[in-house]
């Protein structure tokens, strides 16, 4: 054999590993970021070829400016009354994750997600979609259940594992199930339900219905092979449903260079499907409902699939196990440059004269306190932390839909446990 | 020697193997600056750099799929699966490929993989976060499946892990990282600082692969356990005065079948104990090994002790978790058969 040839890579090879512009102890930097003025990037029309509008996902589509104006041709124009109401659930939300978070850290619940500063990304795409249409969501859309009209006290029944849990305590705190509100079953598994809603849509195709899913995943998630089988089958069969990516830079405590963030977008990933790529300010409820509506529209109108990359922050911890004071800059959250979502829709709203400071300070208040009084009913019904379960034969139902021998069998065995410990 | 819990055992072993061979990168979601969600890997990038210890996307297949890539190089990469109920979507990458490369390959690409993964119920993780799934890789041929009860055991094995030239699926009983699990769920959790287990040598140890530990002598039945259920077994065996011997496994393939047999032949009576869901579980095949090699030596039916046949249900953890009275349930029909 000859000699290993001299290569031309000279120097050295070497690893690239992403690292984010801060870490604990640095100065938060978002000069990476990029802020288009609202009103700049284009709006193609919904029936453009994916191609011919490649440029969509390296924009950012923003209504919102920082005068609290909506301009631009994304502008969705929406009533005063339906931007109220976007504001209500949007404030509904942020005080149903408090409540939670603290009734986790009261020990009442073992876990708990919220979504503060994303509340748009799930409120602004409700408000856009039909009722009807299908939800494949992870755990940091609970906004869009919150403005489809789910009775929160069933969700803290969920988040308590009480008797009044509609999943009979089987499932972790925030994987809410519900056929009635076309909301699928929330999957602690990353990126299961990506081509699942894919799969719906094709169902919906094949039987020619006028519904459409909509799936959303995180960033980091994106890396998972099932949002790249979901890209390619959507691709293929011009599946009518909307893939979003809720870019909120951070996945624990990964920033998203880690999941192939630094090179290009989360957008910028339809194109290699050929599916259409939209990237928009995920903070501007705006821009959500504008692009939102816009791919609803493609999908209706049987043009397939469309990708919106939610460009927004993870303004708390992960979840109630995690500490992002030990990855990321403590003040990384003020530094953010796209704001608050229910801050940017108030101002809108006083800056259209429909709304002021007062009466904003006043539906903070009375929604505490409703929210508040929802808990208490809910507390009534038990906590994770006081053990006021299901009944233990709950545990062997809906394994399968008829109850096999073994199953029978344990269950029994599990009575005579309760029997014995009695004794 | 110092004293450790199970996460600064597992630390302790990633430091001194990585300082040993820089053939080593240990790699997994979190893993890198953060240090891992439960902190197993924290400082091994400080010290070792970015290159042998960093993040990955969140993609298990992925992880798994680079490993096999890093070891055909002629790397030892070390994974981790953050949870074992997300190692599913690199089966295929365990199962068709790192399992079966030397075979296939005739011994050109052995497969010097470790993949640590937390694993196991009683944190009311729902069922997510819960899960035993060691039996599906202990089906797998061309595997090693490794469980650890102890600090001191958990750094010993997982350097033989780590130095084992086959792939090896390292589970980690995440309930007891930091301090030992009884299975009184009620009591208050006491740290490994009070068990002498935790009395670690601060240098490179081995404890070979494929061999039990005897935990607890006794003459009228045989525990087989591993992982939490190891201190289960003995606790309840103490509460209930039944002597019992406990035999922790520490590695389910190769299983160590002489201590098995040598005691299942003394004390006649073999009761096998896991978390995993009954059917099929390893229970399954450890029954079938005693009855095989022992039967003549039987005075009772081989009782299995293990979790449901459901998902691990969140709030009603404690009934599905083999417990003590479940165990001691089982106690009483096998000395009384
Ligand atoms: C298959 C799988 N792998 C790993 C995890 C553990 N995990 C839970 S959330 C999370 C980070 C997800 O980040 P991202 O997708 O960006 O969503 P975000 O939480 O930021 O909304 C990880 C790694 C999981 N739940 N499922």
């Amino acid at each position: 054999m000859p000699d290993a040839p001299e290569r031309a890579n000279r120097p050295a090879l070497s690893l690239h590993v992403p690292e984010p512009p801060g870490r604990p102890g640095d100065a938060p930097d978002f000069s990476h970021v990029q802020v288009l003025p609202a009103g700049a990037t284009p709006r193609p029309d919904s029936a453009t070829p994916a191609r011919a509008m490649a440029d969509m996902v390296y924009g950012l589509v923003r209504v919102l400016n920082d005068a609290g104006d909506a301009v631009g041709p994304w502008n969705p124009r929406l009533s005063p009354e339906t931007l109220l109401a976007m504001l209500r659930v949007m404030v509904t939300t942020r005080v149903y994750d408090d409540r939670m978070f603290r009734a986790q850290r009261q020990g009442k619940t073992s876990f708990y997600i919220k979504s503060t500063g994303e509340e748009a990304v799930a409120v602004g795409a409700a408000f856009a979609m039909q009722p009807d249409d299908m939800c494949f969501p992870i755990y940091r859309q609970q906004g869009l259940l919150i403005a489809r009209g789910y009775p929160l006290r069933l969700m803290m029944n969920q988040v308590y594992s009480n008797r009044g849990d509609p999943l009979h305590g089987r499932q972790l705190p925030i994987m809410y199930s519900s056929k009635e509100f076309h909301w699928f079953s929330i999957s602690g598994n990353l990126g299961t339900q990506v081509p699942q809603a894919v799969g719906w849509a094709m169902a919906s195709a094949i039987k020619n219905d006028s519904r459409i899913a909509a799936t959303w995943t995180g960033e980091g998630a994106t890396a998972e092979g099932d949002f790249h089988h979901a890209c390619t089958f959507a691709s293929v069969y011009r599946a009518p449903v909307i893939l979003n990516v809720v870019n909120n830079q951070w996945a624990i405590s990964s920033f998203q260079g880690i999941a192939g963030g630094e090179q290009t977008t989360f957008a910028a990933r339809a194109l290699g499907y050929g599916i259409a790529g939209l990237r928009i300010d995920g903070n501007d409820i705006l821009a959500v409902h504008a692009a939102t509506a816009w791919a609803a529209d493609r999908a209706r109108a049987n043009l397939g699939p469309t990708i919106i990359e939610h460009f927004t922050y993870r303004a708390e911890s992960h979840s109630t196990s995690d500490d992002p004071g030990a990855y990321r800059p403590a003040k990384e959250g003020e530094a953010w440059p796209l704001g608050d979502p229910i801050e940017r829709l108030k101002r809108h709203l006083i800056r259209l004269g429909a709304w002021d400071e007062e009466r904003h300070a006043a539906l903070q208040a009375e929604t505490i306190d409703a929210v508040r009084a929802v808990q208490r009913e809910a507390e009534k019904l038990g906590t994770l932390g006081d053990q006021t379960f299901h009944d233990i034969g709950t545990m062997f139902e809906d394994v399968y839909e008829q109850m096999p021998w073994h199953l029978a069998e344990q269950r029994a065995q599990s009575a005579a446990e309760v029997e014995a410990a009695r004794s | 020697m110092s004293t450790m819990n199970m996460i600064e055992a597992l630390n302790s072993a990633h430091q001194i193997v990585m300082e040993r061979d820089d053939n080593v990168v240990t790699l997994g979601e979190d893993v890198g600056y953060f240090g891992g969600v439960f902190r197993v890997t924290a400082g091994l990038q400080k010290r070792f750099g970015k290159h042998r210890a960093f993040d990955t996307p969140i993609a298990e297949s992925g992880i798994v799929g680079a490993c096999v890539g890093m070891a055909a190089y002629g790397l030892r990469p070390v994974a981790e699966i953050q949870f074992a109920d997300y190692i599913y979507p690199a089966i295929d990458q365990i199962v068709s490929e790192a399992a079966r490369l030397r075979y296939r390959s005739s011994g050109d690409w052995p497969m010097p993989i470790t993949i640590r993964s937390p694993y196991g119920g009683g944190i009311f993780g729902g069922q997510t976060h819960s899960q035993s799934p060691e039996a599906l890789f202990a089906h797998v041929a061309g595997l090693k499946t490794v469980i650890p009860s102890t600090p001191y055991d958990a750094k010993g094995l997982l350097i033989a892990a780590i130095e084992d030239n086959d792939p090896v699926v390292f589970f980690e009983p995440k309930r007891i990282y930091n301090g030992p699990f009884e299975g009184f769920y009620d009591r208050p959790a006491s740290p490994w600082s009070k068990h002498p287990a935790s009395d670690v040598p601060e240098g490179y140890y081995a404890i070979p692969l494929g061999k039990a530990a005897v935990v607890r002598p006794g003459e009228a039945v045989t525990v087989l356990a591993y992982g939490t259920m190891v201190h289960v077994a003995r606790a309840t065996a103490e509460h209930l005065g039944v002597d019992a011997e406990v035999i922790d496994l520490r590695t389910i393939v190769p299983v160590d079948i002489e201590t098995i047999e040598e005691s299942v032949k003394k004390t006649g009576r073999c009761l096998v104990l896991h978390e995993a869901t009954r059917t099929a579980g390893f229970g399954a095949e450890l029954a079938a090994l005693v009855q095989e090699r022992c039967f003549y030596h039987l005075e009772a039916p081989v009782e299995r002790v293990t979790g449901w046949d459901t998902p691990y249900p969140h709030s009603l953890e404690w009934a599905y978790f083999p417990g003590p009275v479940r165990l001691g349930l089982a106690f009483k029909k096998i000395l009384e058969a």
